[in-house]
This record gives C-alpha cells, structure tokens and sequence, in this order.
C-alpha cells in the first residue's frame, strides 16, 4: 500500500495528529439513546480497540462513522477536516472502509463481485470479469485464502469464507481505516492468526485499524489503545491496550466486577439417557458419528470452523437429512430429516448463524421468542397475546435482554442481545435437549458469564446440552463430556476434566484438511487461553 | 440508508415509534403509519370528489357504490395479502375467478342446483377455486417451483380451461338464490358489501390472532428461521394458496350474482389490482411484513379513483395512468419507511 501525504497537524490540541477524531456524537434510537456524547480519537497506522458491553453503543457508533446513520449530534473529524459523510460510499471513498458485524453480501454473485460491488472493474460500463477476478485473487492471496476462487459463487462459502470476502472488499478501497466489527466472532484460532497478521501489515504501512471484540485476550495481542464505551458514552479514551488489567476493562465495561467464571458442575446423579446418535452420516460432510447424551449432562463438540459440527449437531436436529445411521431421543427412533420431528421430542437449536436461519428481522422480539411454542399460548388456534408477552417477557428478564421491551422489532437490537432471544425462544418452549451452535458469539464478558450459569442450571434442571463452541476454552469448562471434531469424523471423546487446551487443538490441528477452502498453515500461536489467563487484581 | 439525509433523523424516528406504539396494539404496528397515510388519500380523494362532482359524489347511493364495486377484487385481495405476506405471490387469481364461476354455472351443475338447491353451486365455486390453489400450494411448496412461474402457469391454464368449458359463451345464472346475493339489502346497503366485510373480518382474525397468522409471518419473514423453529413451512405455504384459491371461490359466487353470468372474461386483471392494493397498503412483497387493513385500504383507494373518474367523464386512460403514479409513490414511501429503520 503506498504511502500517502497526511494532513496538516490539527488545530485542536485534543485531536493533534489524529486520523479521525470523533468529540460529542449523539444518536437517537426511538426509545433509545445509543450515542450518547461519544469521544474517541484514532491515529495512523495504530489499532484502536473498541470496546464495550453488548448495546453499549459500538455497532451504532461505527455505522455513524461510516455514514450508514445520520448522527443527531457531535463532530466527526476525517483528517483533521470537520465532516459527514452522507453514504457508506462517500465514505468509502474518502478511505473509511467498514466491515460490519452482520455481513452484507450477495449470495447470488461471485466472490470477485462482491469484492468489487459497487466500485466494479469496468470500462465504459462493460466489467472486465478477468481483471476483476485476477485483482480479488491479489487480495485473498493477500488474507492469506489463494483457495477462495475468485469466481466462486458466495454462497458455496461458509460463514468465515465470507468474513475473508468482507475483508478483501475492505481492502479493495485502499483505505487508510478500516473498522472491523466483531471479525473474529465467526473464525477459528488459525484464522484469527491471519487475520491478526494481515492487519499488521496493513498498520505497517500506516492504515489505522479500530477493531471491534469481546475477547480481552485478542485487544491484547493485537491492540494498541482502548477506548471503553458503556450505555452510549465514552468512559475511558486511549488506555494502552497491552498494560491495563482486564479486571480494569471490565470494571469499566460493565460498572462493576465480573468474576469469569464456568459455576459448578452438576453431580452426575439421577441420570437418564437422553439422545443415542449412531453411525451418523452425511455424504461429503461427516461420517460415522455416534455419541450420547444424558439428561443433565453438557457435551461439547470442540474442533475447527468447517470441521463438521455444525453439520452434525444440524442432522441430529432434523434441519438435515443424514444418509447414514439413526438419531434416537428417549429410545424412539427419530424421523430422519424432520425438525418437526425433532422439535416435538423435545430438541431446540441455537444456530450458528443468528441473522439467517435464527431471527424473523421484522418481527418483535416477543414473537421471535414465542414463534417455536406458539400453540401453547393459543386456544383452538387462536393465540393469547396476553399470555404470550408475559412469557416473552419473562424470559427477556431471565436473560437480562436490553432494551428489555418486547414490542422493538427484534432487528434493532445489538447483536449479543438477539443471540439471547433465540436461546429465550428454546427456554420458553422448555425443551429436553438444547443444541447450542455458537451460544456466545457476539456475547460479551458479563453476559457471557451470566450465559454460562443458565446454560449450567438448565443442564442442574435435567436438561442436556449439545454444545458447539470455537473457543476451545469455553468447551472445556462448561461440558461434561468433549467430542473432537476434525475433518468431519469424531477423533476422540473424553471427559473435559482429562482435557487440556493444547490436548484438544493437537488433535485438531493433526487432523486439519488441506483441501477445500481452508489452509494448513498456521500454528497455534493464537490461542491464548481465554481471559482467564488473566487473573482480576 | 443513503437517501435519508434530507430528513432530520430524530423526527424520522420519533414518528415511527409513536405509530409503532399505536398500532403495536392492534397488530398493525409500522404498516399502520400507511394506513394512516391511506385514509388521508381516500380523504383527499373525497374532497376532490365533493369538489368537482356538484354534489354527486358525497352521496349515500355513491359511497354504497364504491363499496360494491370494491367487495369482489377486495375478497380477493384477502386472500393475496396472506400469499404475499407468506412470501409468495398469486398470479392466477382472476383466471381462478373466471374458471370458477364458469363450473359453477354449466348447465350440468345449474341443474343439480335447481333441484338440490343453490348451494351445489356455491360449493362447486369454493371447490374449483379450493382445489386450484391447492394445486398452485403443492407445486410451489412440495415440487419446489417458483410461486410466480406456477401460478403464471395457473393463470393461463384456468383461463383457457374456462373457455372450453364454456365454449367462450357467457353463461346465464338462473338459480334465483344465486342473483339474490347481489340484489338483497340490509338497512339499505347490499348483501355484497357484508360478505365483503365477513370476508375481510374473518382474514383479519386469522392472520392477527391465530397460530396460522403469525405462522405466515414467520414463513414470509425468514423461512429457514421458521423451519428450524420447528415450523411446517412447505404445509404452511400450500395452505396460503389454498386460502387465495378459497377467496377466488367467494369472489366468484360475488361476480356471478352481481353479473347474474358465468364467464370466462370474468375478473380479468384482478391479479393486477389485487397486487397493486397490497403493496400500496404497506406490505412488503418480500413478505414478513403488511396488514390487511391496509390491503383493504388500497382496495378502496383504487376503486374510489375510478369512481371519480367516472363521475367526472374522464377517459379510462387517464385513470390508468393516475393508479400506476399511486403505485409508483406507494413504492417510494415503501423504501422511505424501510430505509429509516434500517
Ligand atoms: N436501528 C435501530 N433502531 C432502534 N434501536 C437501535 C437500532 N440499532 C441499534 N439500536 C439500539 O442501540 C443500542 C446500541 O446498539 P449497538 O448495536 O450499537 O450495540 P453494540 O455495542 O454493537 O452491541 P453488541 O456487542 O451486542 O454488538 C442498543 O440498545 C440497540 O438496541
Ligand atoms: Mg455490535
């Protein structure tokens, strides 16, 4: 990337030498303020860590910025000069490039396209596919992904091929910012390690980075400052990102502290069989699987993105039909390839992906939690309104939802909260088996606690959890029993107590496939337990 | 997002709240904002009406009319905002019309009719319409085709299917029963405009306070959400065009008492109209989101339009030419409203 002239030195002493400095921004959300006198500040060529509870403010903020919304309030400084853009392209061309928390991409058009949307290759309004293609390879060889063909179509991607196309559209702009929100949260350890190391090429070469994540342990690695936002405002600007305690941020964060804990496991009394799954399979995606579950028992499905299990925990849900082997709850057969089926002995799923397959967007949260157990709050079919918000209501409680008003289109809330109106949907329905895929993506620190003990209580209730996790951590600690997953086929299963972290990514990096999308290439170096390491002064 | 610059954000939002507030209540909540838009038309259109018609327009007989004349494309337009609000969309509304009022009036079925009763006749008009959404439903839902592709196929065969069985003569309905529909009034106004009113209230109820309504919402909002949610989306879909086939029934049975005939020209374009007055109600065409107050509204909108048009001499073209402006403006507020809340 070529180095460009930056502005003069600003007159203002607070944002001297800043790339974008940002003084009092105010949104106004109908009900609530998600800005609230935002300050933050970034240099060149730094990466500035945002971070903040889920709600806190941050997905707003940088769509702010971004000119994606109209703030009602405040400056924003681009290089020293007072703007606003009115569009994402403004923006995009005056080098502010923007990766958002819930991808915007086009299934239907190739990789290369989608790179290039809205500023494609072309002369005299012909695209010139061959340049196009050759250039979004450039990038992806760049990300370190010479597999993702150019001309692929997107939606043969899974969710972190997607995250790799987002980047390289980024890239695409020649920015001198890049804000990315929550990339993280949809890659496994060895892409993050790409990630991380792609961005520090790019702040070599003195394009500043504001990143965006829940996990402390990757602020520390890759950050340089921290800004802190809680309710909407900035609490602490510029704090160095490698010396201050996590004990600190989350205290900020939060307003209080937050002792990450797992809770206590269940004792294995009065268990009972719950789910037997037996030599399941799905042509060119797993083969062979079986395991069980109990009832009151967490197993956790650990392994790579791509690995598998979000395909089998799928195909044990019925949202898949296996080709091979049988799925019984309760000892009695399930019908294969039938959520019906599945839902109706007793099964709720979290899936991975919330946006797509979890949320009716345009729904109210109330209706997305009552949507799977509607006919409970419905006489002779005709529903309850009454009964049904209370429920919904209920449950948003338990779960700390905020805003905690059911009637807001579930669409306008912050992406750790629409995580937990899907898992409110399950506990609403009270279900036997929660299949979880990716319970906590998105979640942040203090939540993520609070999940983790529900997740624990209801497993103390005599419920059992199928859990999928990228976080090895988070598998180890809250399950009972683990299933390695690599390459579609379960490598070993042990007790979590007998696993350690490096056990469980030996095996999985042993096994790791280098065909298809995903490389083989990096080592471990990523994963820093998560941030426990740490301990709170 | 970007063409919202213009528009101070706070009020944007401020207004979207308060009739989300309001409507929220009766199951309305966004769309209800265009519904409210939608009365001011019909009430600009009703001074426009008091003003260039001499006194014509404002009249009991002439507000009866309009509602007449609303009831058979709005029965039908009942059944389109369930489809559409379900994700999918009905092409073949008026040939279903036209095909079932056409077998509900072969000299074989006026004959069982007469001796069995009237209601042989109404029954083989719910059944043609039934069944051939059914038939749309099955394709779409479990032969996996595309809704507008079926139903397109649907709207040619049924026409076609219509004019052989009736030789493309128009065929004279001589059940009395039958004409009574459209000539029995109640406290002066028509039979007509009160099943209209059953119809609408009774589509009402299902799609704000049943299973099956909000089902639909689900279904058209994110159909992978709702499989996974444990719900029957293929049965579900099928069943949305069985309740567009049901109301192409109804709106037969209307159309062959109002015409006291059977015809294979009958409801000719409804599906145009009954489209139109959807997505000019506020129902997104991508489905998950509309009302049917709205639908209802759009109805009444369109078929006012003409009325005056009539009153005041104008030729038809000029008309068509006013609905296609509403539609385009309906559309623009559509994405406005959209965008906003983006
Ligand atoms: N379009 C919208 N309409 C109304 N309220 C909104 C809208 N978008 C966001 N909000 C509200 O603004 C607040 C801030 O949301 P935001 O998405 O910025 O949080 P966040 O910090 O990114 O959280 P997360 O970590 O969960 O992604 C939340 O209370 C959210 O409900
Ligand atoms: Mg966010």
């Amino acid at each position: 990337m070529r180095t460009r002239g930056f502005p003069p030195p600003d007159t203002d002493p607070a944002g001297a030498g800043a790339l974008l400095s940002v003084d009092g921004l105010v949104k106004q959300f109908p009900g609530v303020r998600a800005l609230d006198g935002v300050t933050l500040s970034v240099r060149p060529g730094e990466v500035h860590c945002l971070l903040g509870q889920n709600g806190a403010g941050k997905s707003t903020l940088i769509k702010v910025l971004s000119g994606a919304h109209t703030p009602d309030a405040g400056m924003i400084r681009w290089r020293g000069r007072p703007v606003a853009f009115p569009t994402p392209l403004a923006a995009l061309r005056a080098g502010l490039a923007t990766i958002y928390q819930e991808l915007d991409l086009v299934d239907g058009l190739t990789v290369a396209e989608n790179v290039f949307l809205g500023h494609e290759r072309s002369r005299f309004g012909f695209s010139l596919r061959t340049k196009g293609n050759a250039e979004a390879a450039a990038l992806l060889r760049r990300l370190g992904h010479p597999d993702i063909a150019p001309g692929r179509p997107l939606g043969t991607l899974p969710a972190a091929g997607r995250q790799i196309v987002s980047m390289a559209r980024a890239l695409s702009y020649d920015a001198r910012l890049i804000v990315m929100d929550e990339p993280s949260a949809v890659l496994d350890a060895g892409e993050v390690d790409t990630l991380f190391r792609v961005v520090r090429q790019l702040t070599a070469d003195g394009v500043a980075v504001v990143y965006i994540s829940h996990r402390l342990d990757e602020i520390r690695q890759i950050g340089d400052r921290v800004t802190v936002l809680k309710d909407g405002r900035t609490v602490a600007a510029g704090l160095p990102a490698r010396t201050t305690t996590t004990a600190e941020l989350v205290r900020l964060m939060t307003g209080r502290t937050v002792e990450y804990a797992f809770g206590e496991r269940a004792g294995p009394a009065r268990r009972r069989e719950l789910l037997r799954v037996n030599g399941l399979g799905r042509a060119g995606e797993f083969a062979d699987v079986s395991f069980t579950v109990h009832s009151g028992e967490i197993v956790g499905l650990a392994g790579l993105v791509g690995s598998g299990r979000t395909e089998i925990v799928e195909t044990v849900y019925g949202a898949r039909r296996p080709t091979t082997g049988t799925v019984t709850v309760d000892g009695r057969r399930l019908r294969p390839g039938s959520v019906r089926a599945a839902v109706r002995a007793g099964l709720g799923l979290c899936p991975e992906e919330r946006k797509s397959q979890g949320l009716f967007g345009e729904d109210p949260v109330y209706r997305n939690v009552s949507v799977a157990s509607l006919a409970r709050y419905a006489t002779a079919g005709f529903v309850a309104p009454a009964r049904e918000l209370a429920a919904a209501a209920r449950a948003l409680t338990d779960l700390d939802v905020r805003p905690g008003d059911p009637r807001r289109p579930v669409r306008t809330l912050s992406g750790g909260n629409q995580q937990k109106v899907v898992l409110a949907r399950w506990l609403v329905r009270g279900c036997r088996l929660l299949v979880l895929d990716e319970p906590t993506r998105g979640v942040d620190v203090g939540a993520r606690t609070e999940l983790y003990r529900l997740i624990r209580r209801l497993a103390a209730d005599g419920v059992g959890v199928l859990l999928v996790s990228s976080e090895i951590p988070e598998v180890l600690g809250l399950a009972d029993r683990v299933l390695v997953v690599a390459d579609g086929r379960v490598v070993h299963e042990a007790p979590a107590a007998d696993l350690t972290e490096a056990d469980v990514l030996d095996l999985v990096l042993a096994e790791r496939d280098t065909s298809g999308w995903q490389r083989a290439n990096q080592g471990h170096s990523a994963v820093v337990p998560h941030d426990r390491s740490e301990e709170p002064t | 997002m970007s063409d919202e610059v213009a528009v101070p954000p706070v009020d944007e939002h401020a207004r979207v709240e308060r009739s989300g507030g309001a409507g929220s209540t009766w199951g309305g909540r966004l769309a209800a904002v265009r519904g409210l838009g939608l009365v001011g038309v019909l009430v600009v259109l009703g001074v426009v009406g008091v003003v260039t018609t001499h006194g014509r327009f404002l009249t009991g007989g002439n507000l009866v009319n309009i509602l007449t004349s609303s009831s058979i494309v709005g029965v039908v337009t009942v059944g389109m905002t369930f489809v559409i609000i379900g994700g999918g969309i009905d092409l073949s509304v008026g040939a279903l019309v036209a095909l079932a009022s056409v077998w509900a009036t072969t000299l074989a079925t006026q004959s069982l009719a007469t001796s069995y009763g009237a209601w042989v006749m109404v029954f083989c008009a719910i059944a043609v319409g039934v069944g051939s959404g059914l038939f749309n439903g099955i394709l779409i839902a479990y032969g996996r085709l595309v809704p507008f592709i079926v139903t397109l196929g649907m709207m040619v065969a049924a026409r076609g299917l219509a004019q052989s069985i009736s030789d493309r003569k128009t065929q004279l309905v001589t059940v009395q029963p039958i004409n009574a529909i459209a000539s029995g009034e109640l406290f002066g106004i028509p039979l007509m405009v009160y099943l209209f009113a059953a119809v609408v209230a009774v589509g009402w109820i299902v799609l704000n306070r049943t299973t099956f309504g909000r089902r639909t919402f689900a279904v058209g909002g994110n159909a992978e959400a709702a499989r996974l949610a444990g719900i029957d989306v293929r049965l579900h879909t099928a069943l949305l065009y069985v309740v567009s086939g049901l109301c192409c029934g109804i709106a037969a049975i209307m159309i062959m008492a109002l015409t006291t005939t059977g015809s294979s020209t009958h409801g000719d374009l409804y599906e145009l109209d009954a489209i139109a007055a959807v997505i000019i109600g506020g129902t997104l065409l991508t489905g998950g989101r509309g009302t049917l107050v709205g639908s209802i509204l759009g109805v009444l909108v369109f078929t006012t339009i003409t009325n005056l048009f009539v009153l005041n001499n104008l030729p038809t073209e000029v008309q068509n030419i006013a609905k296609g402006l509403i539609i385009f403006a309906a559309v623009l507020l559509q994405r406005r409203g959209r965008a906003s809340s983006a």
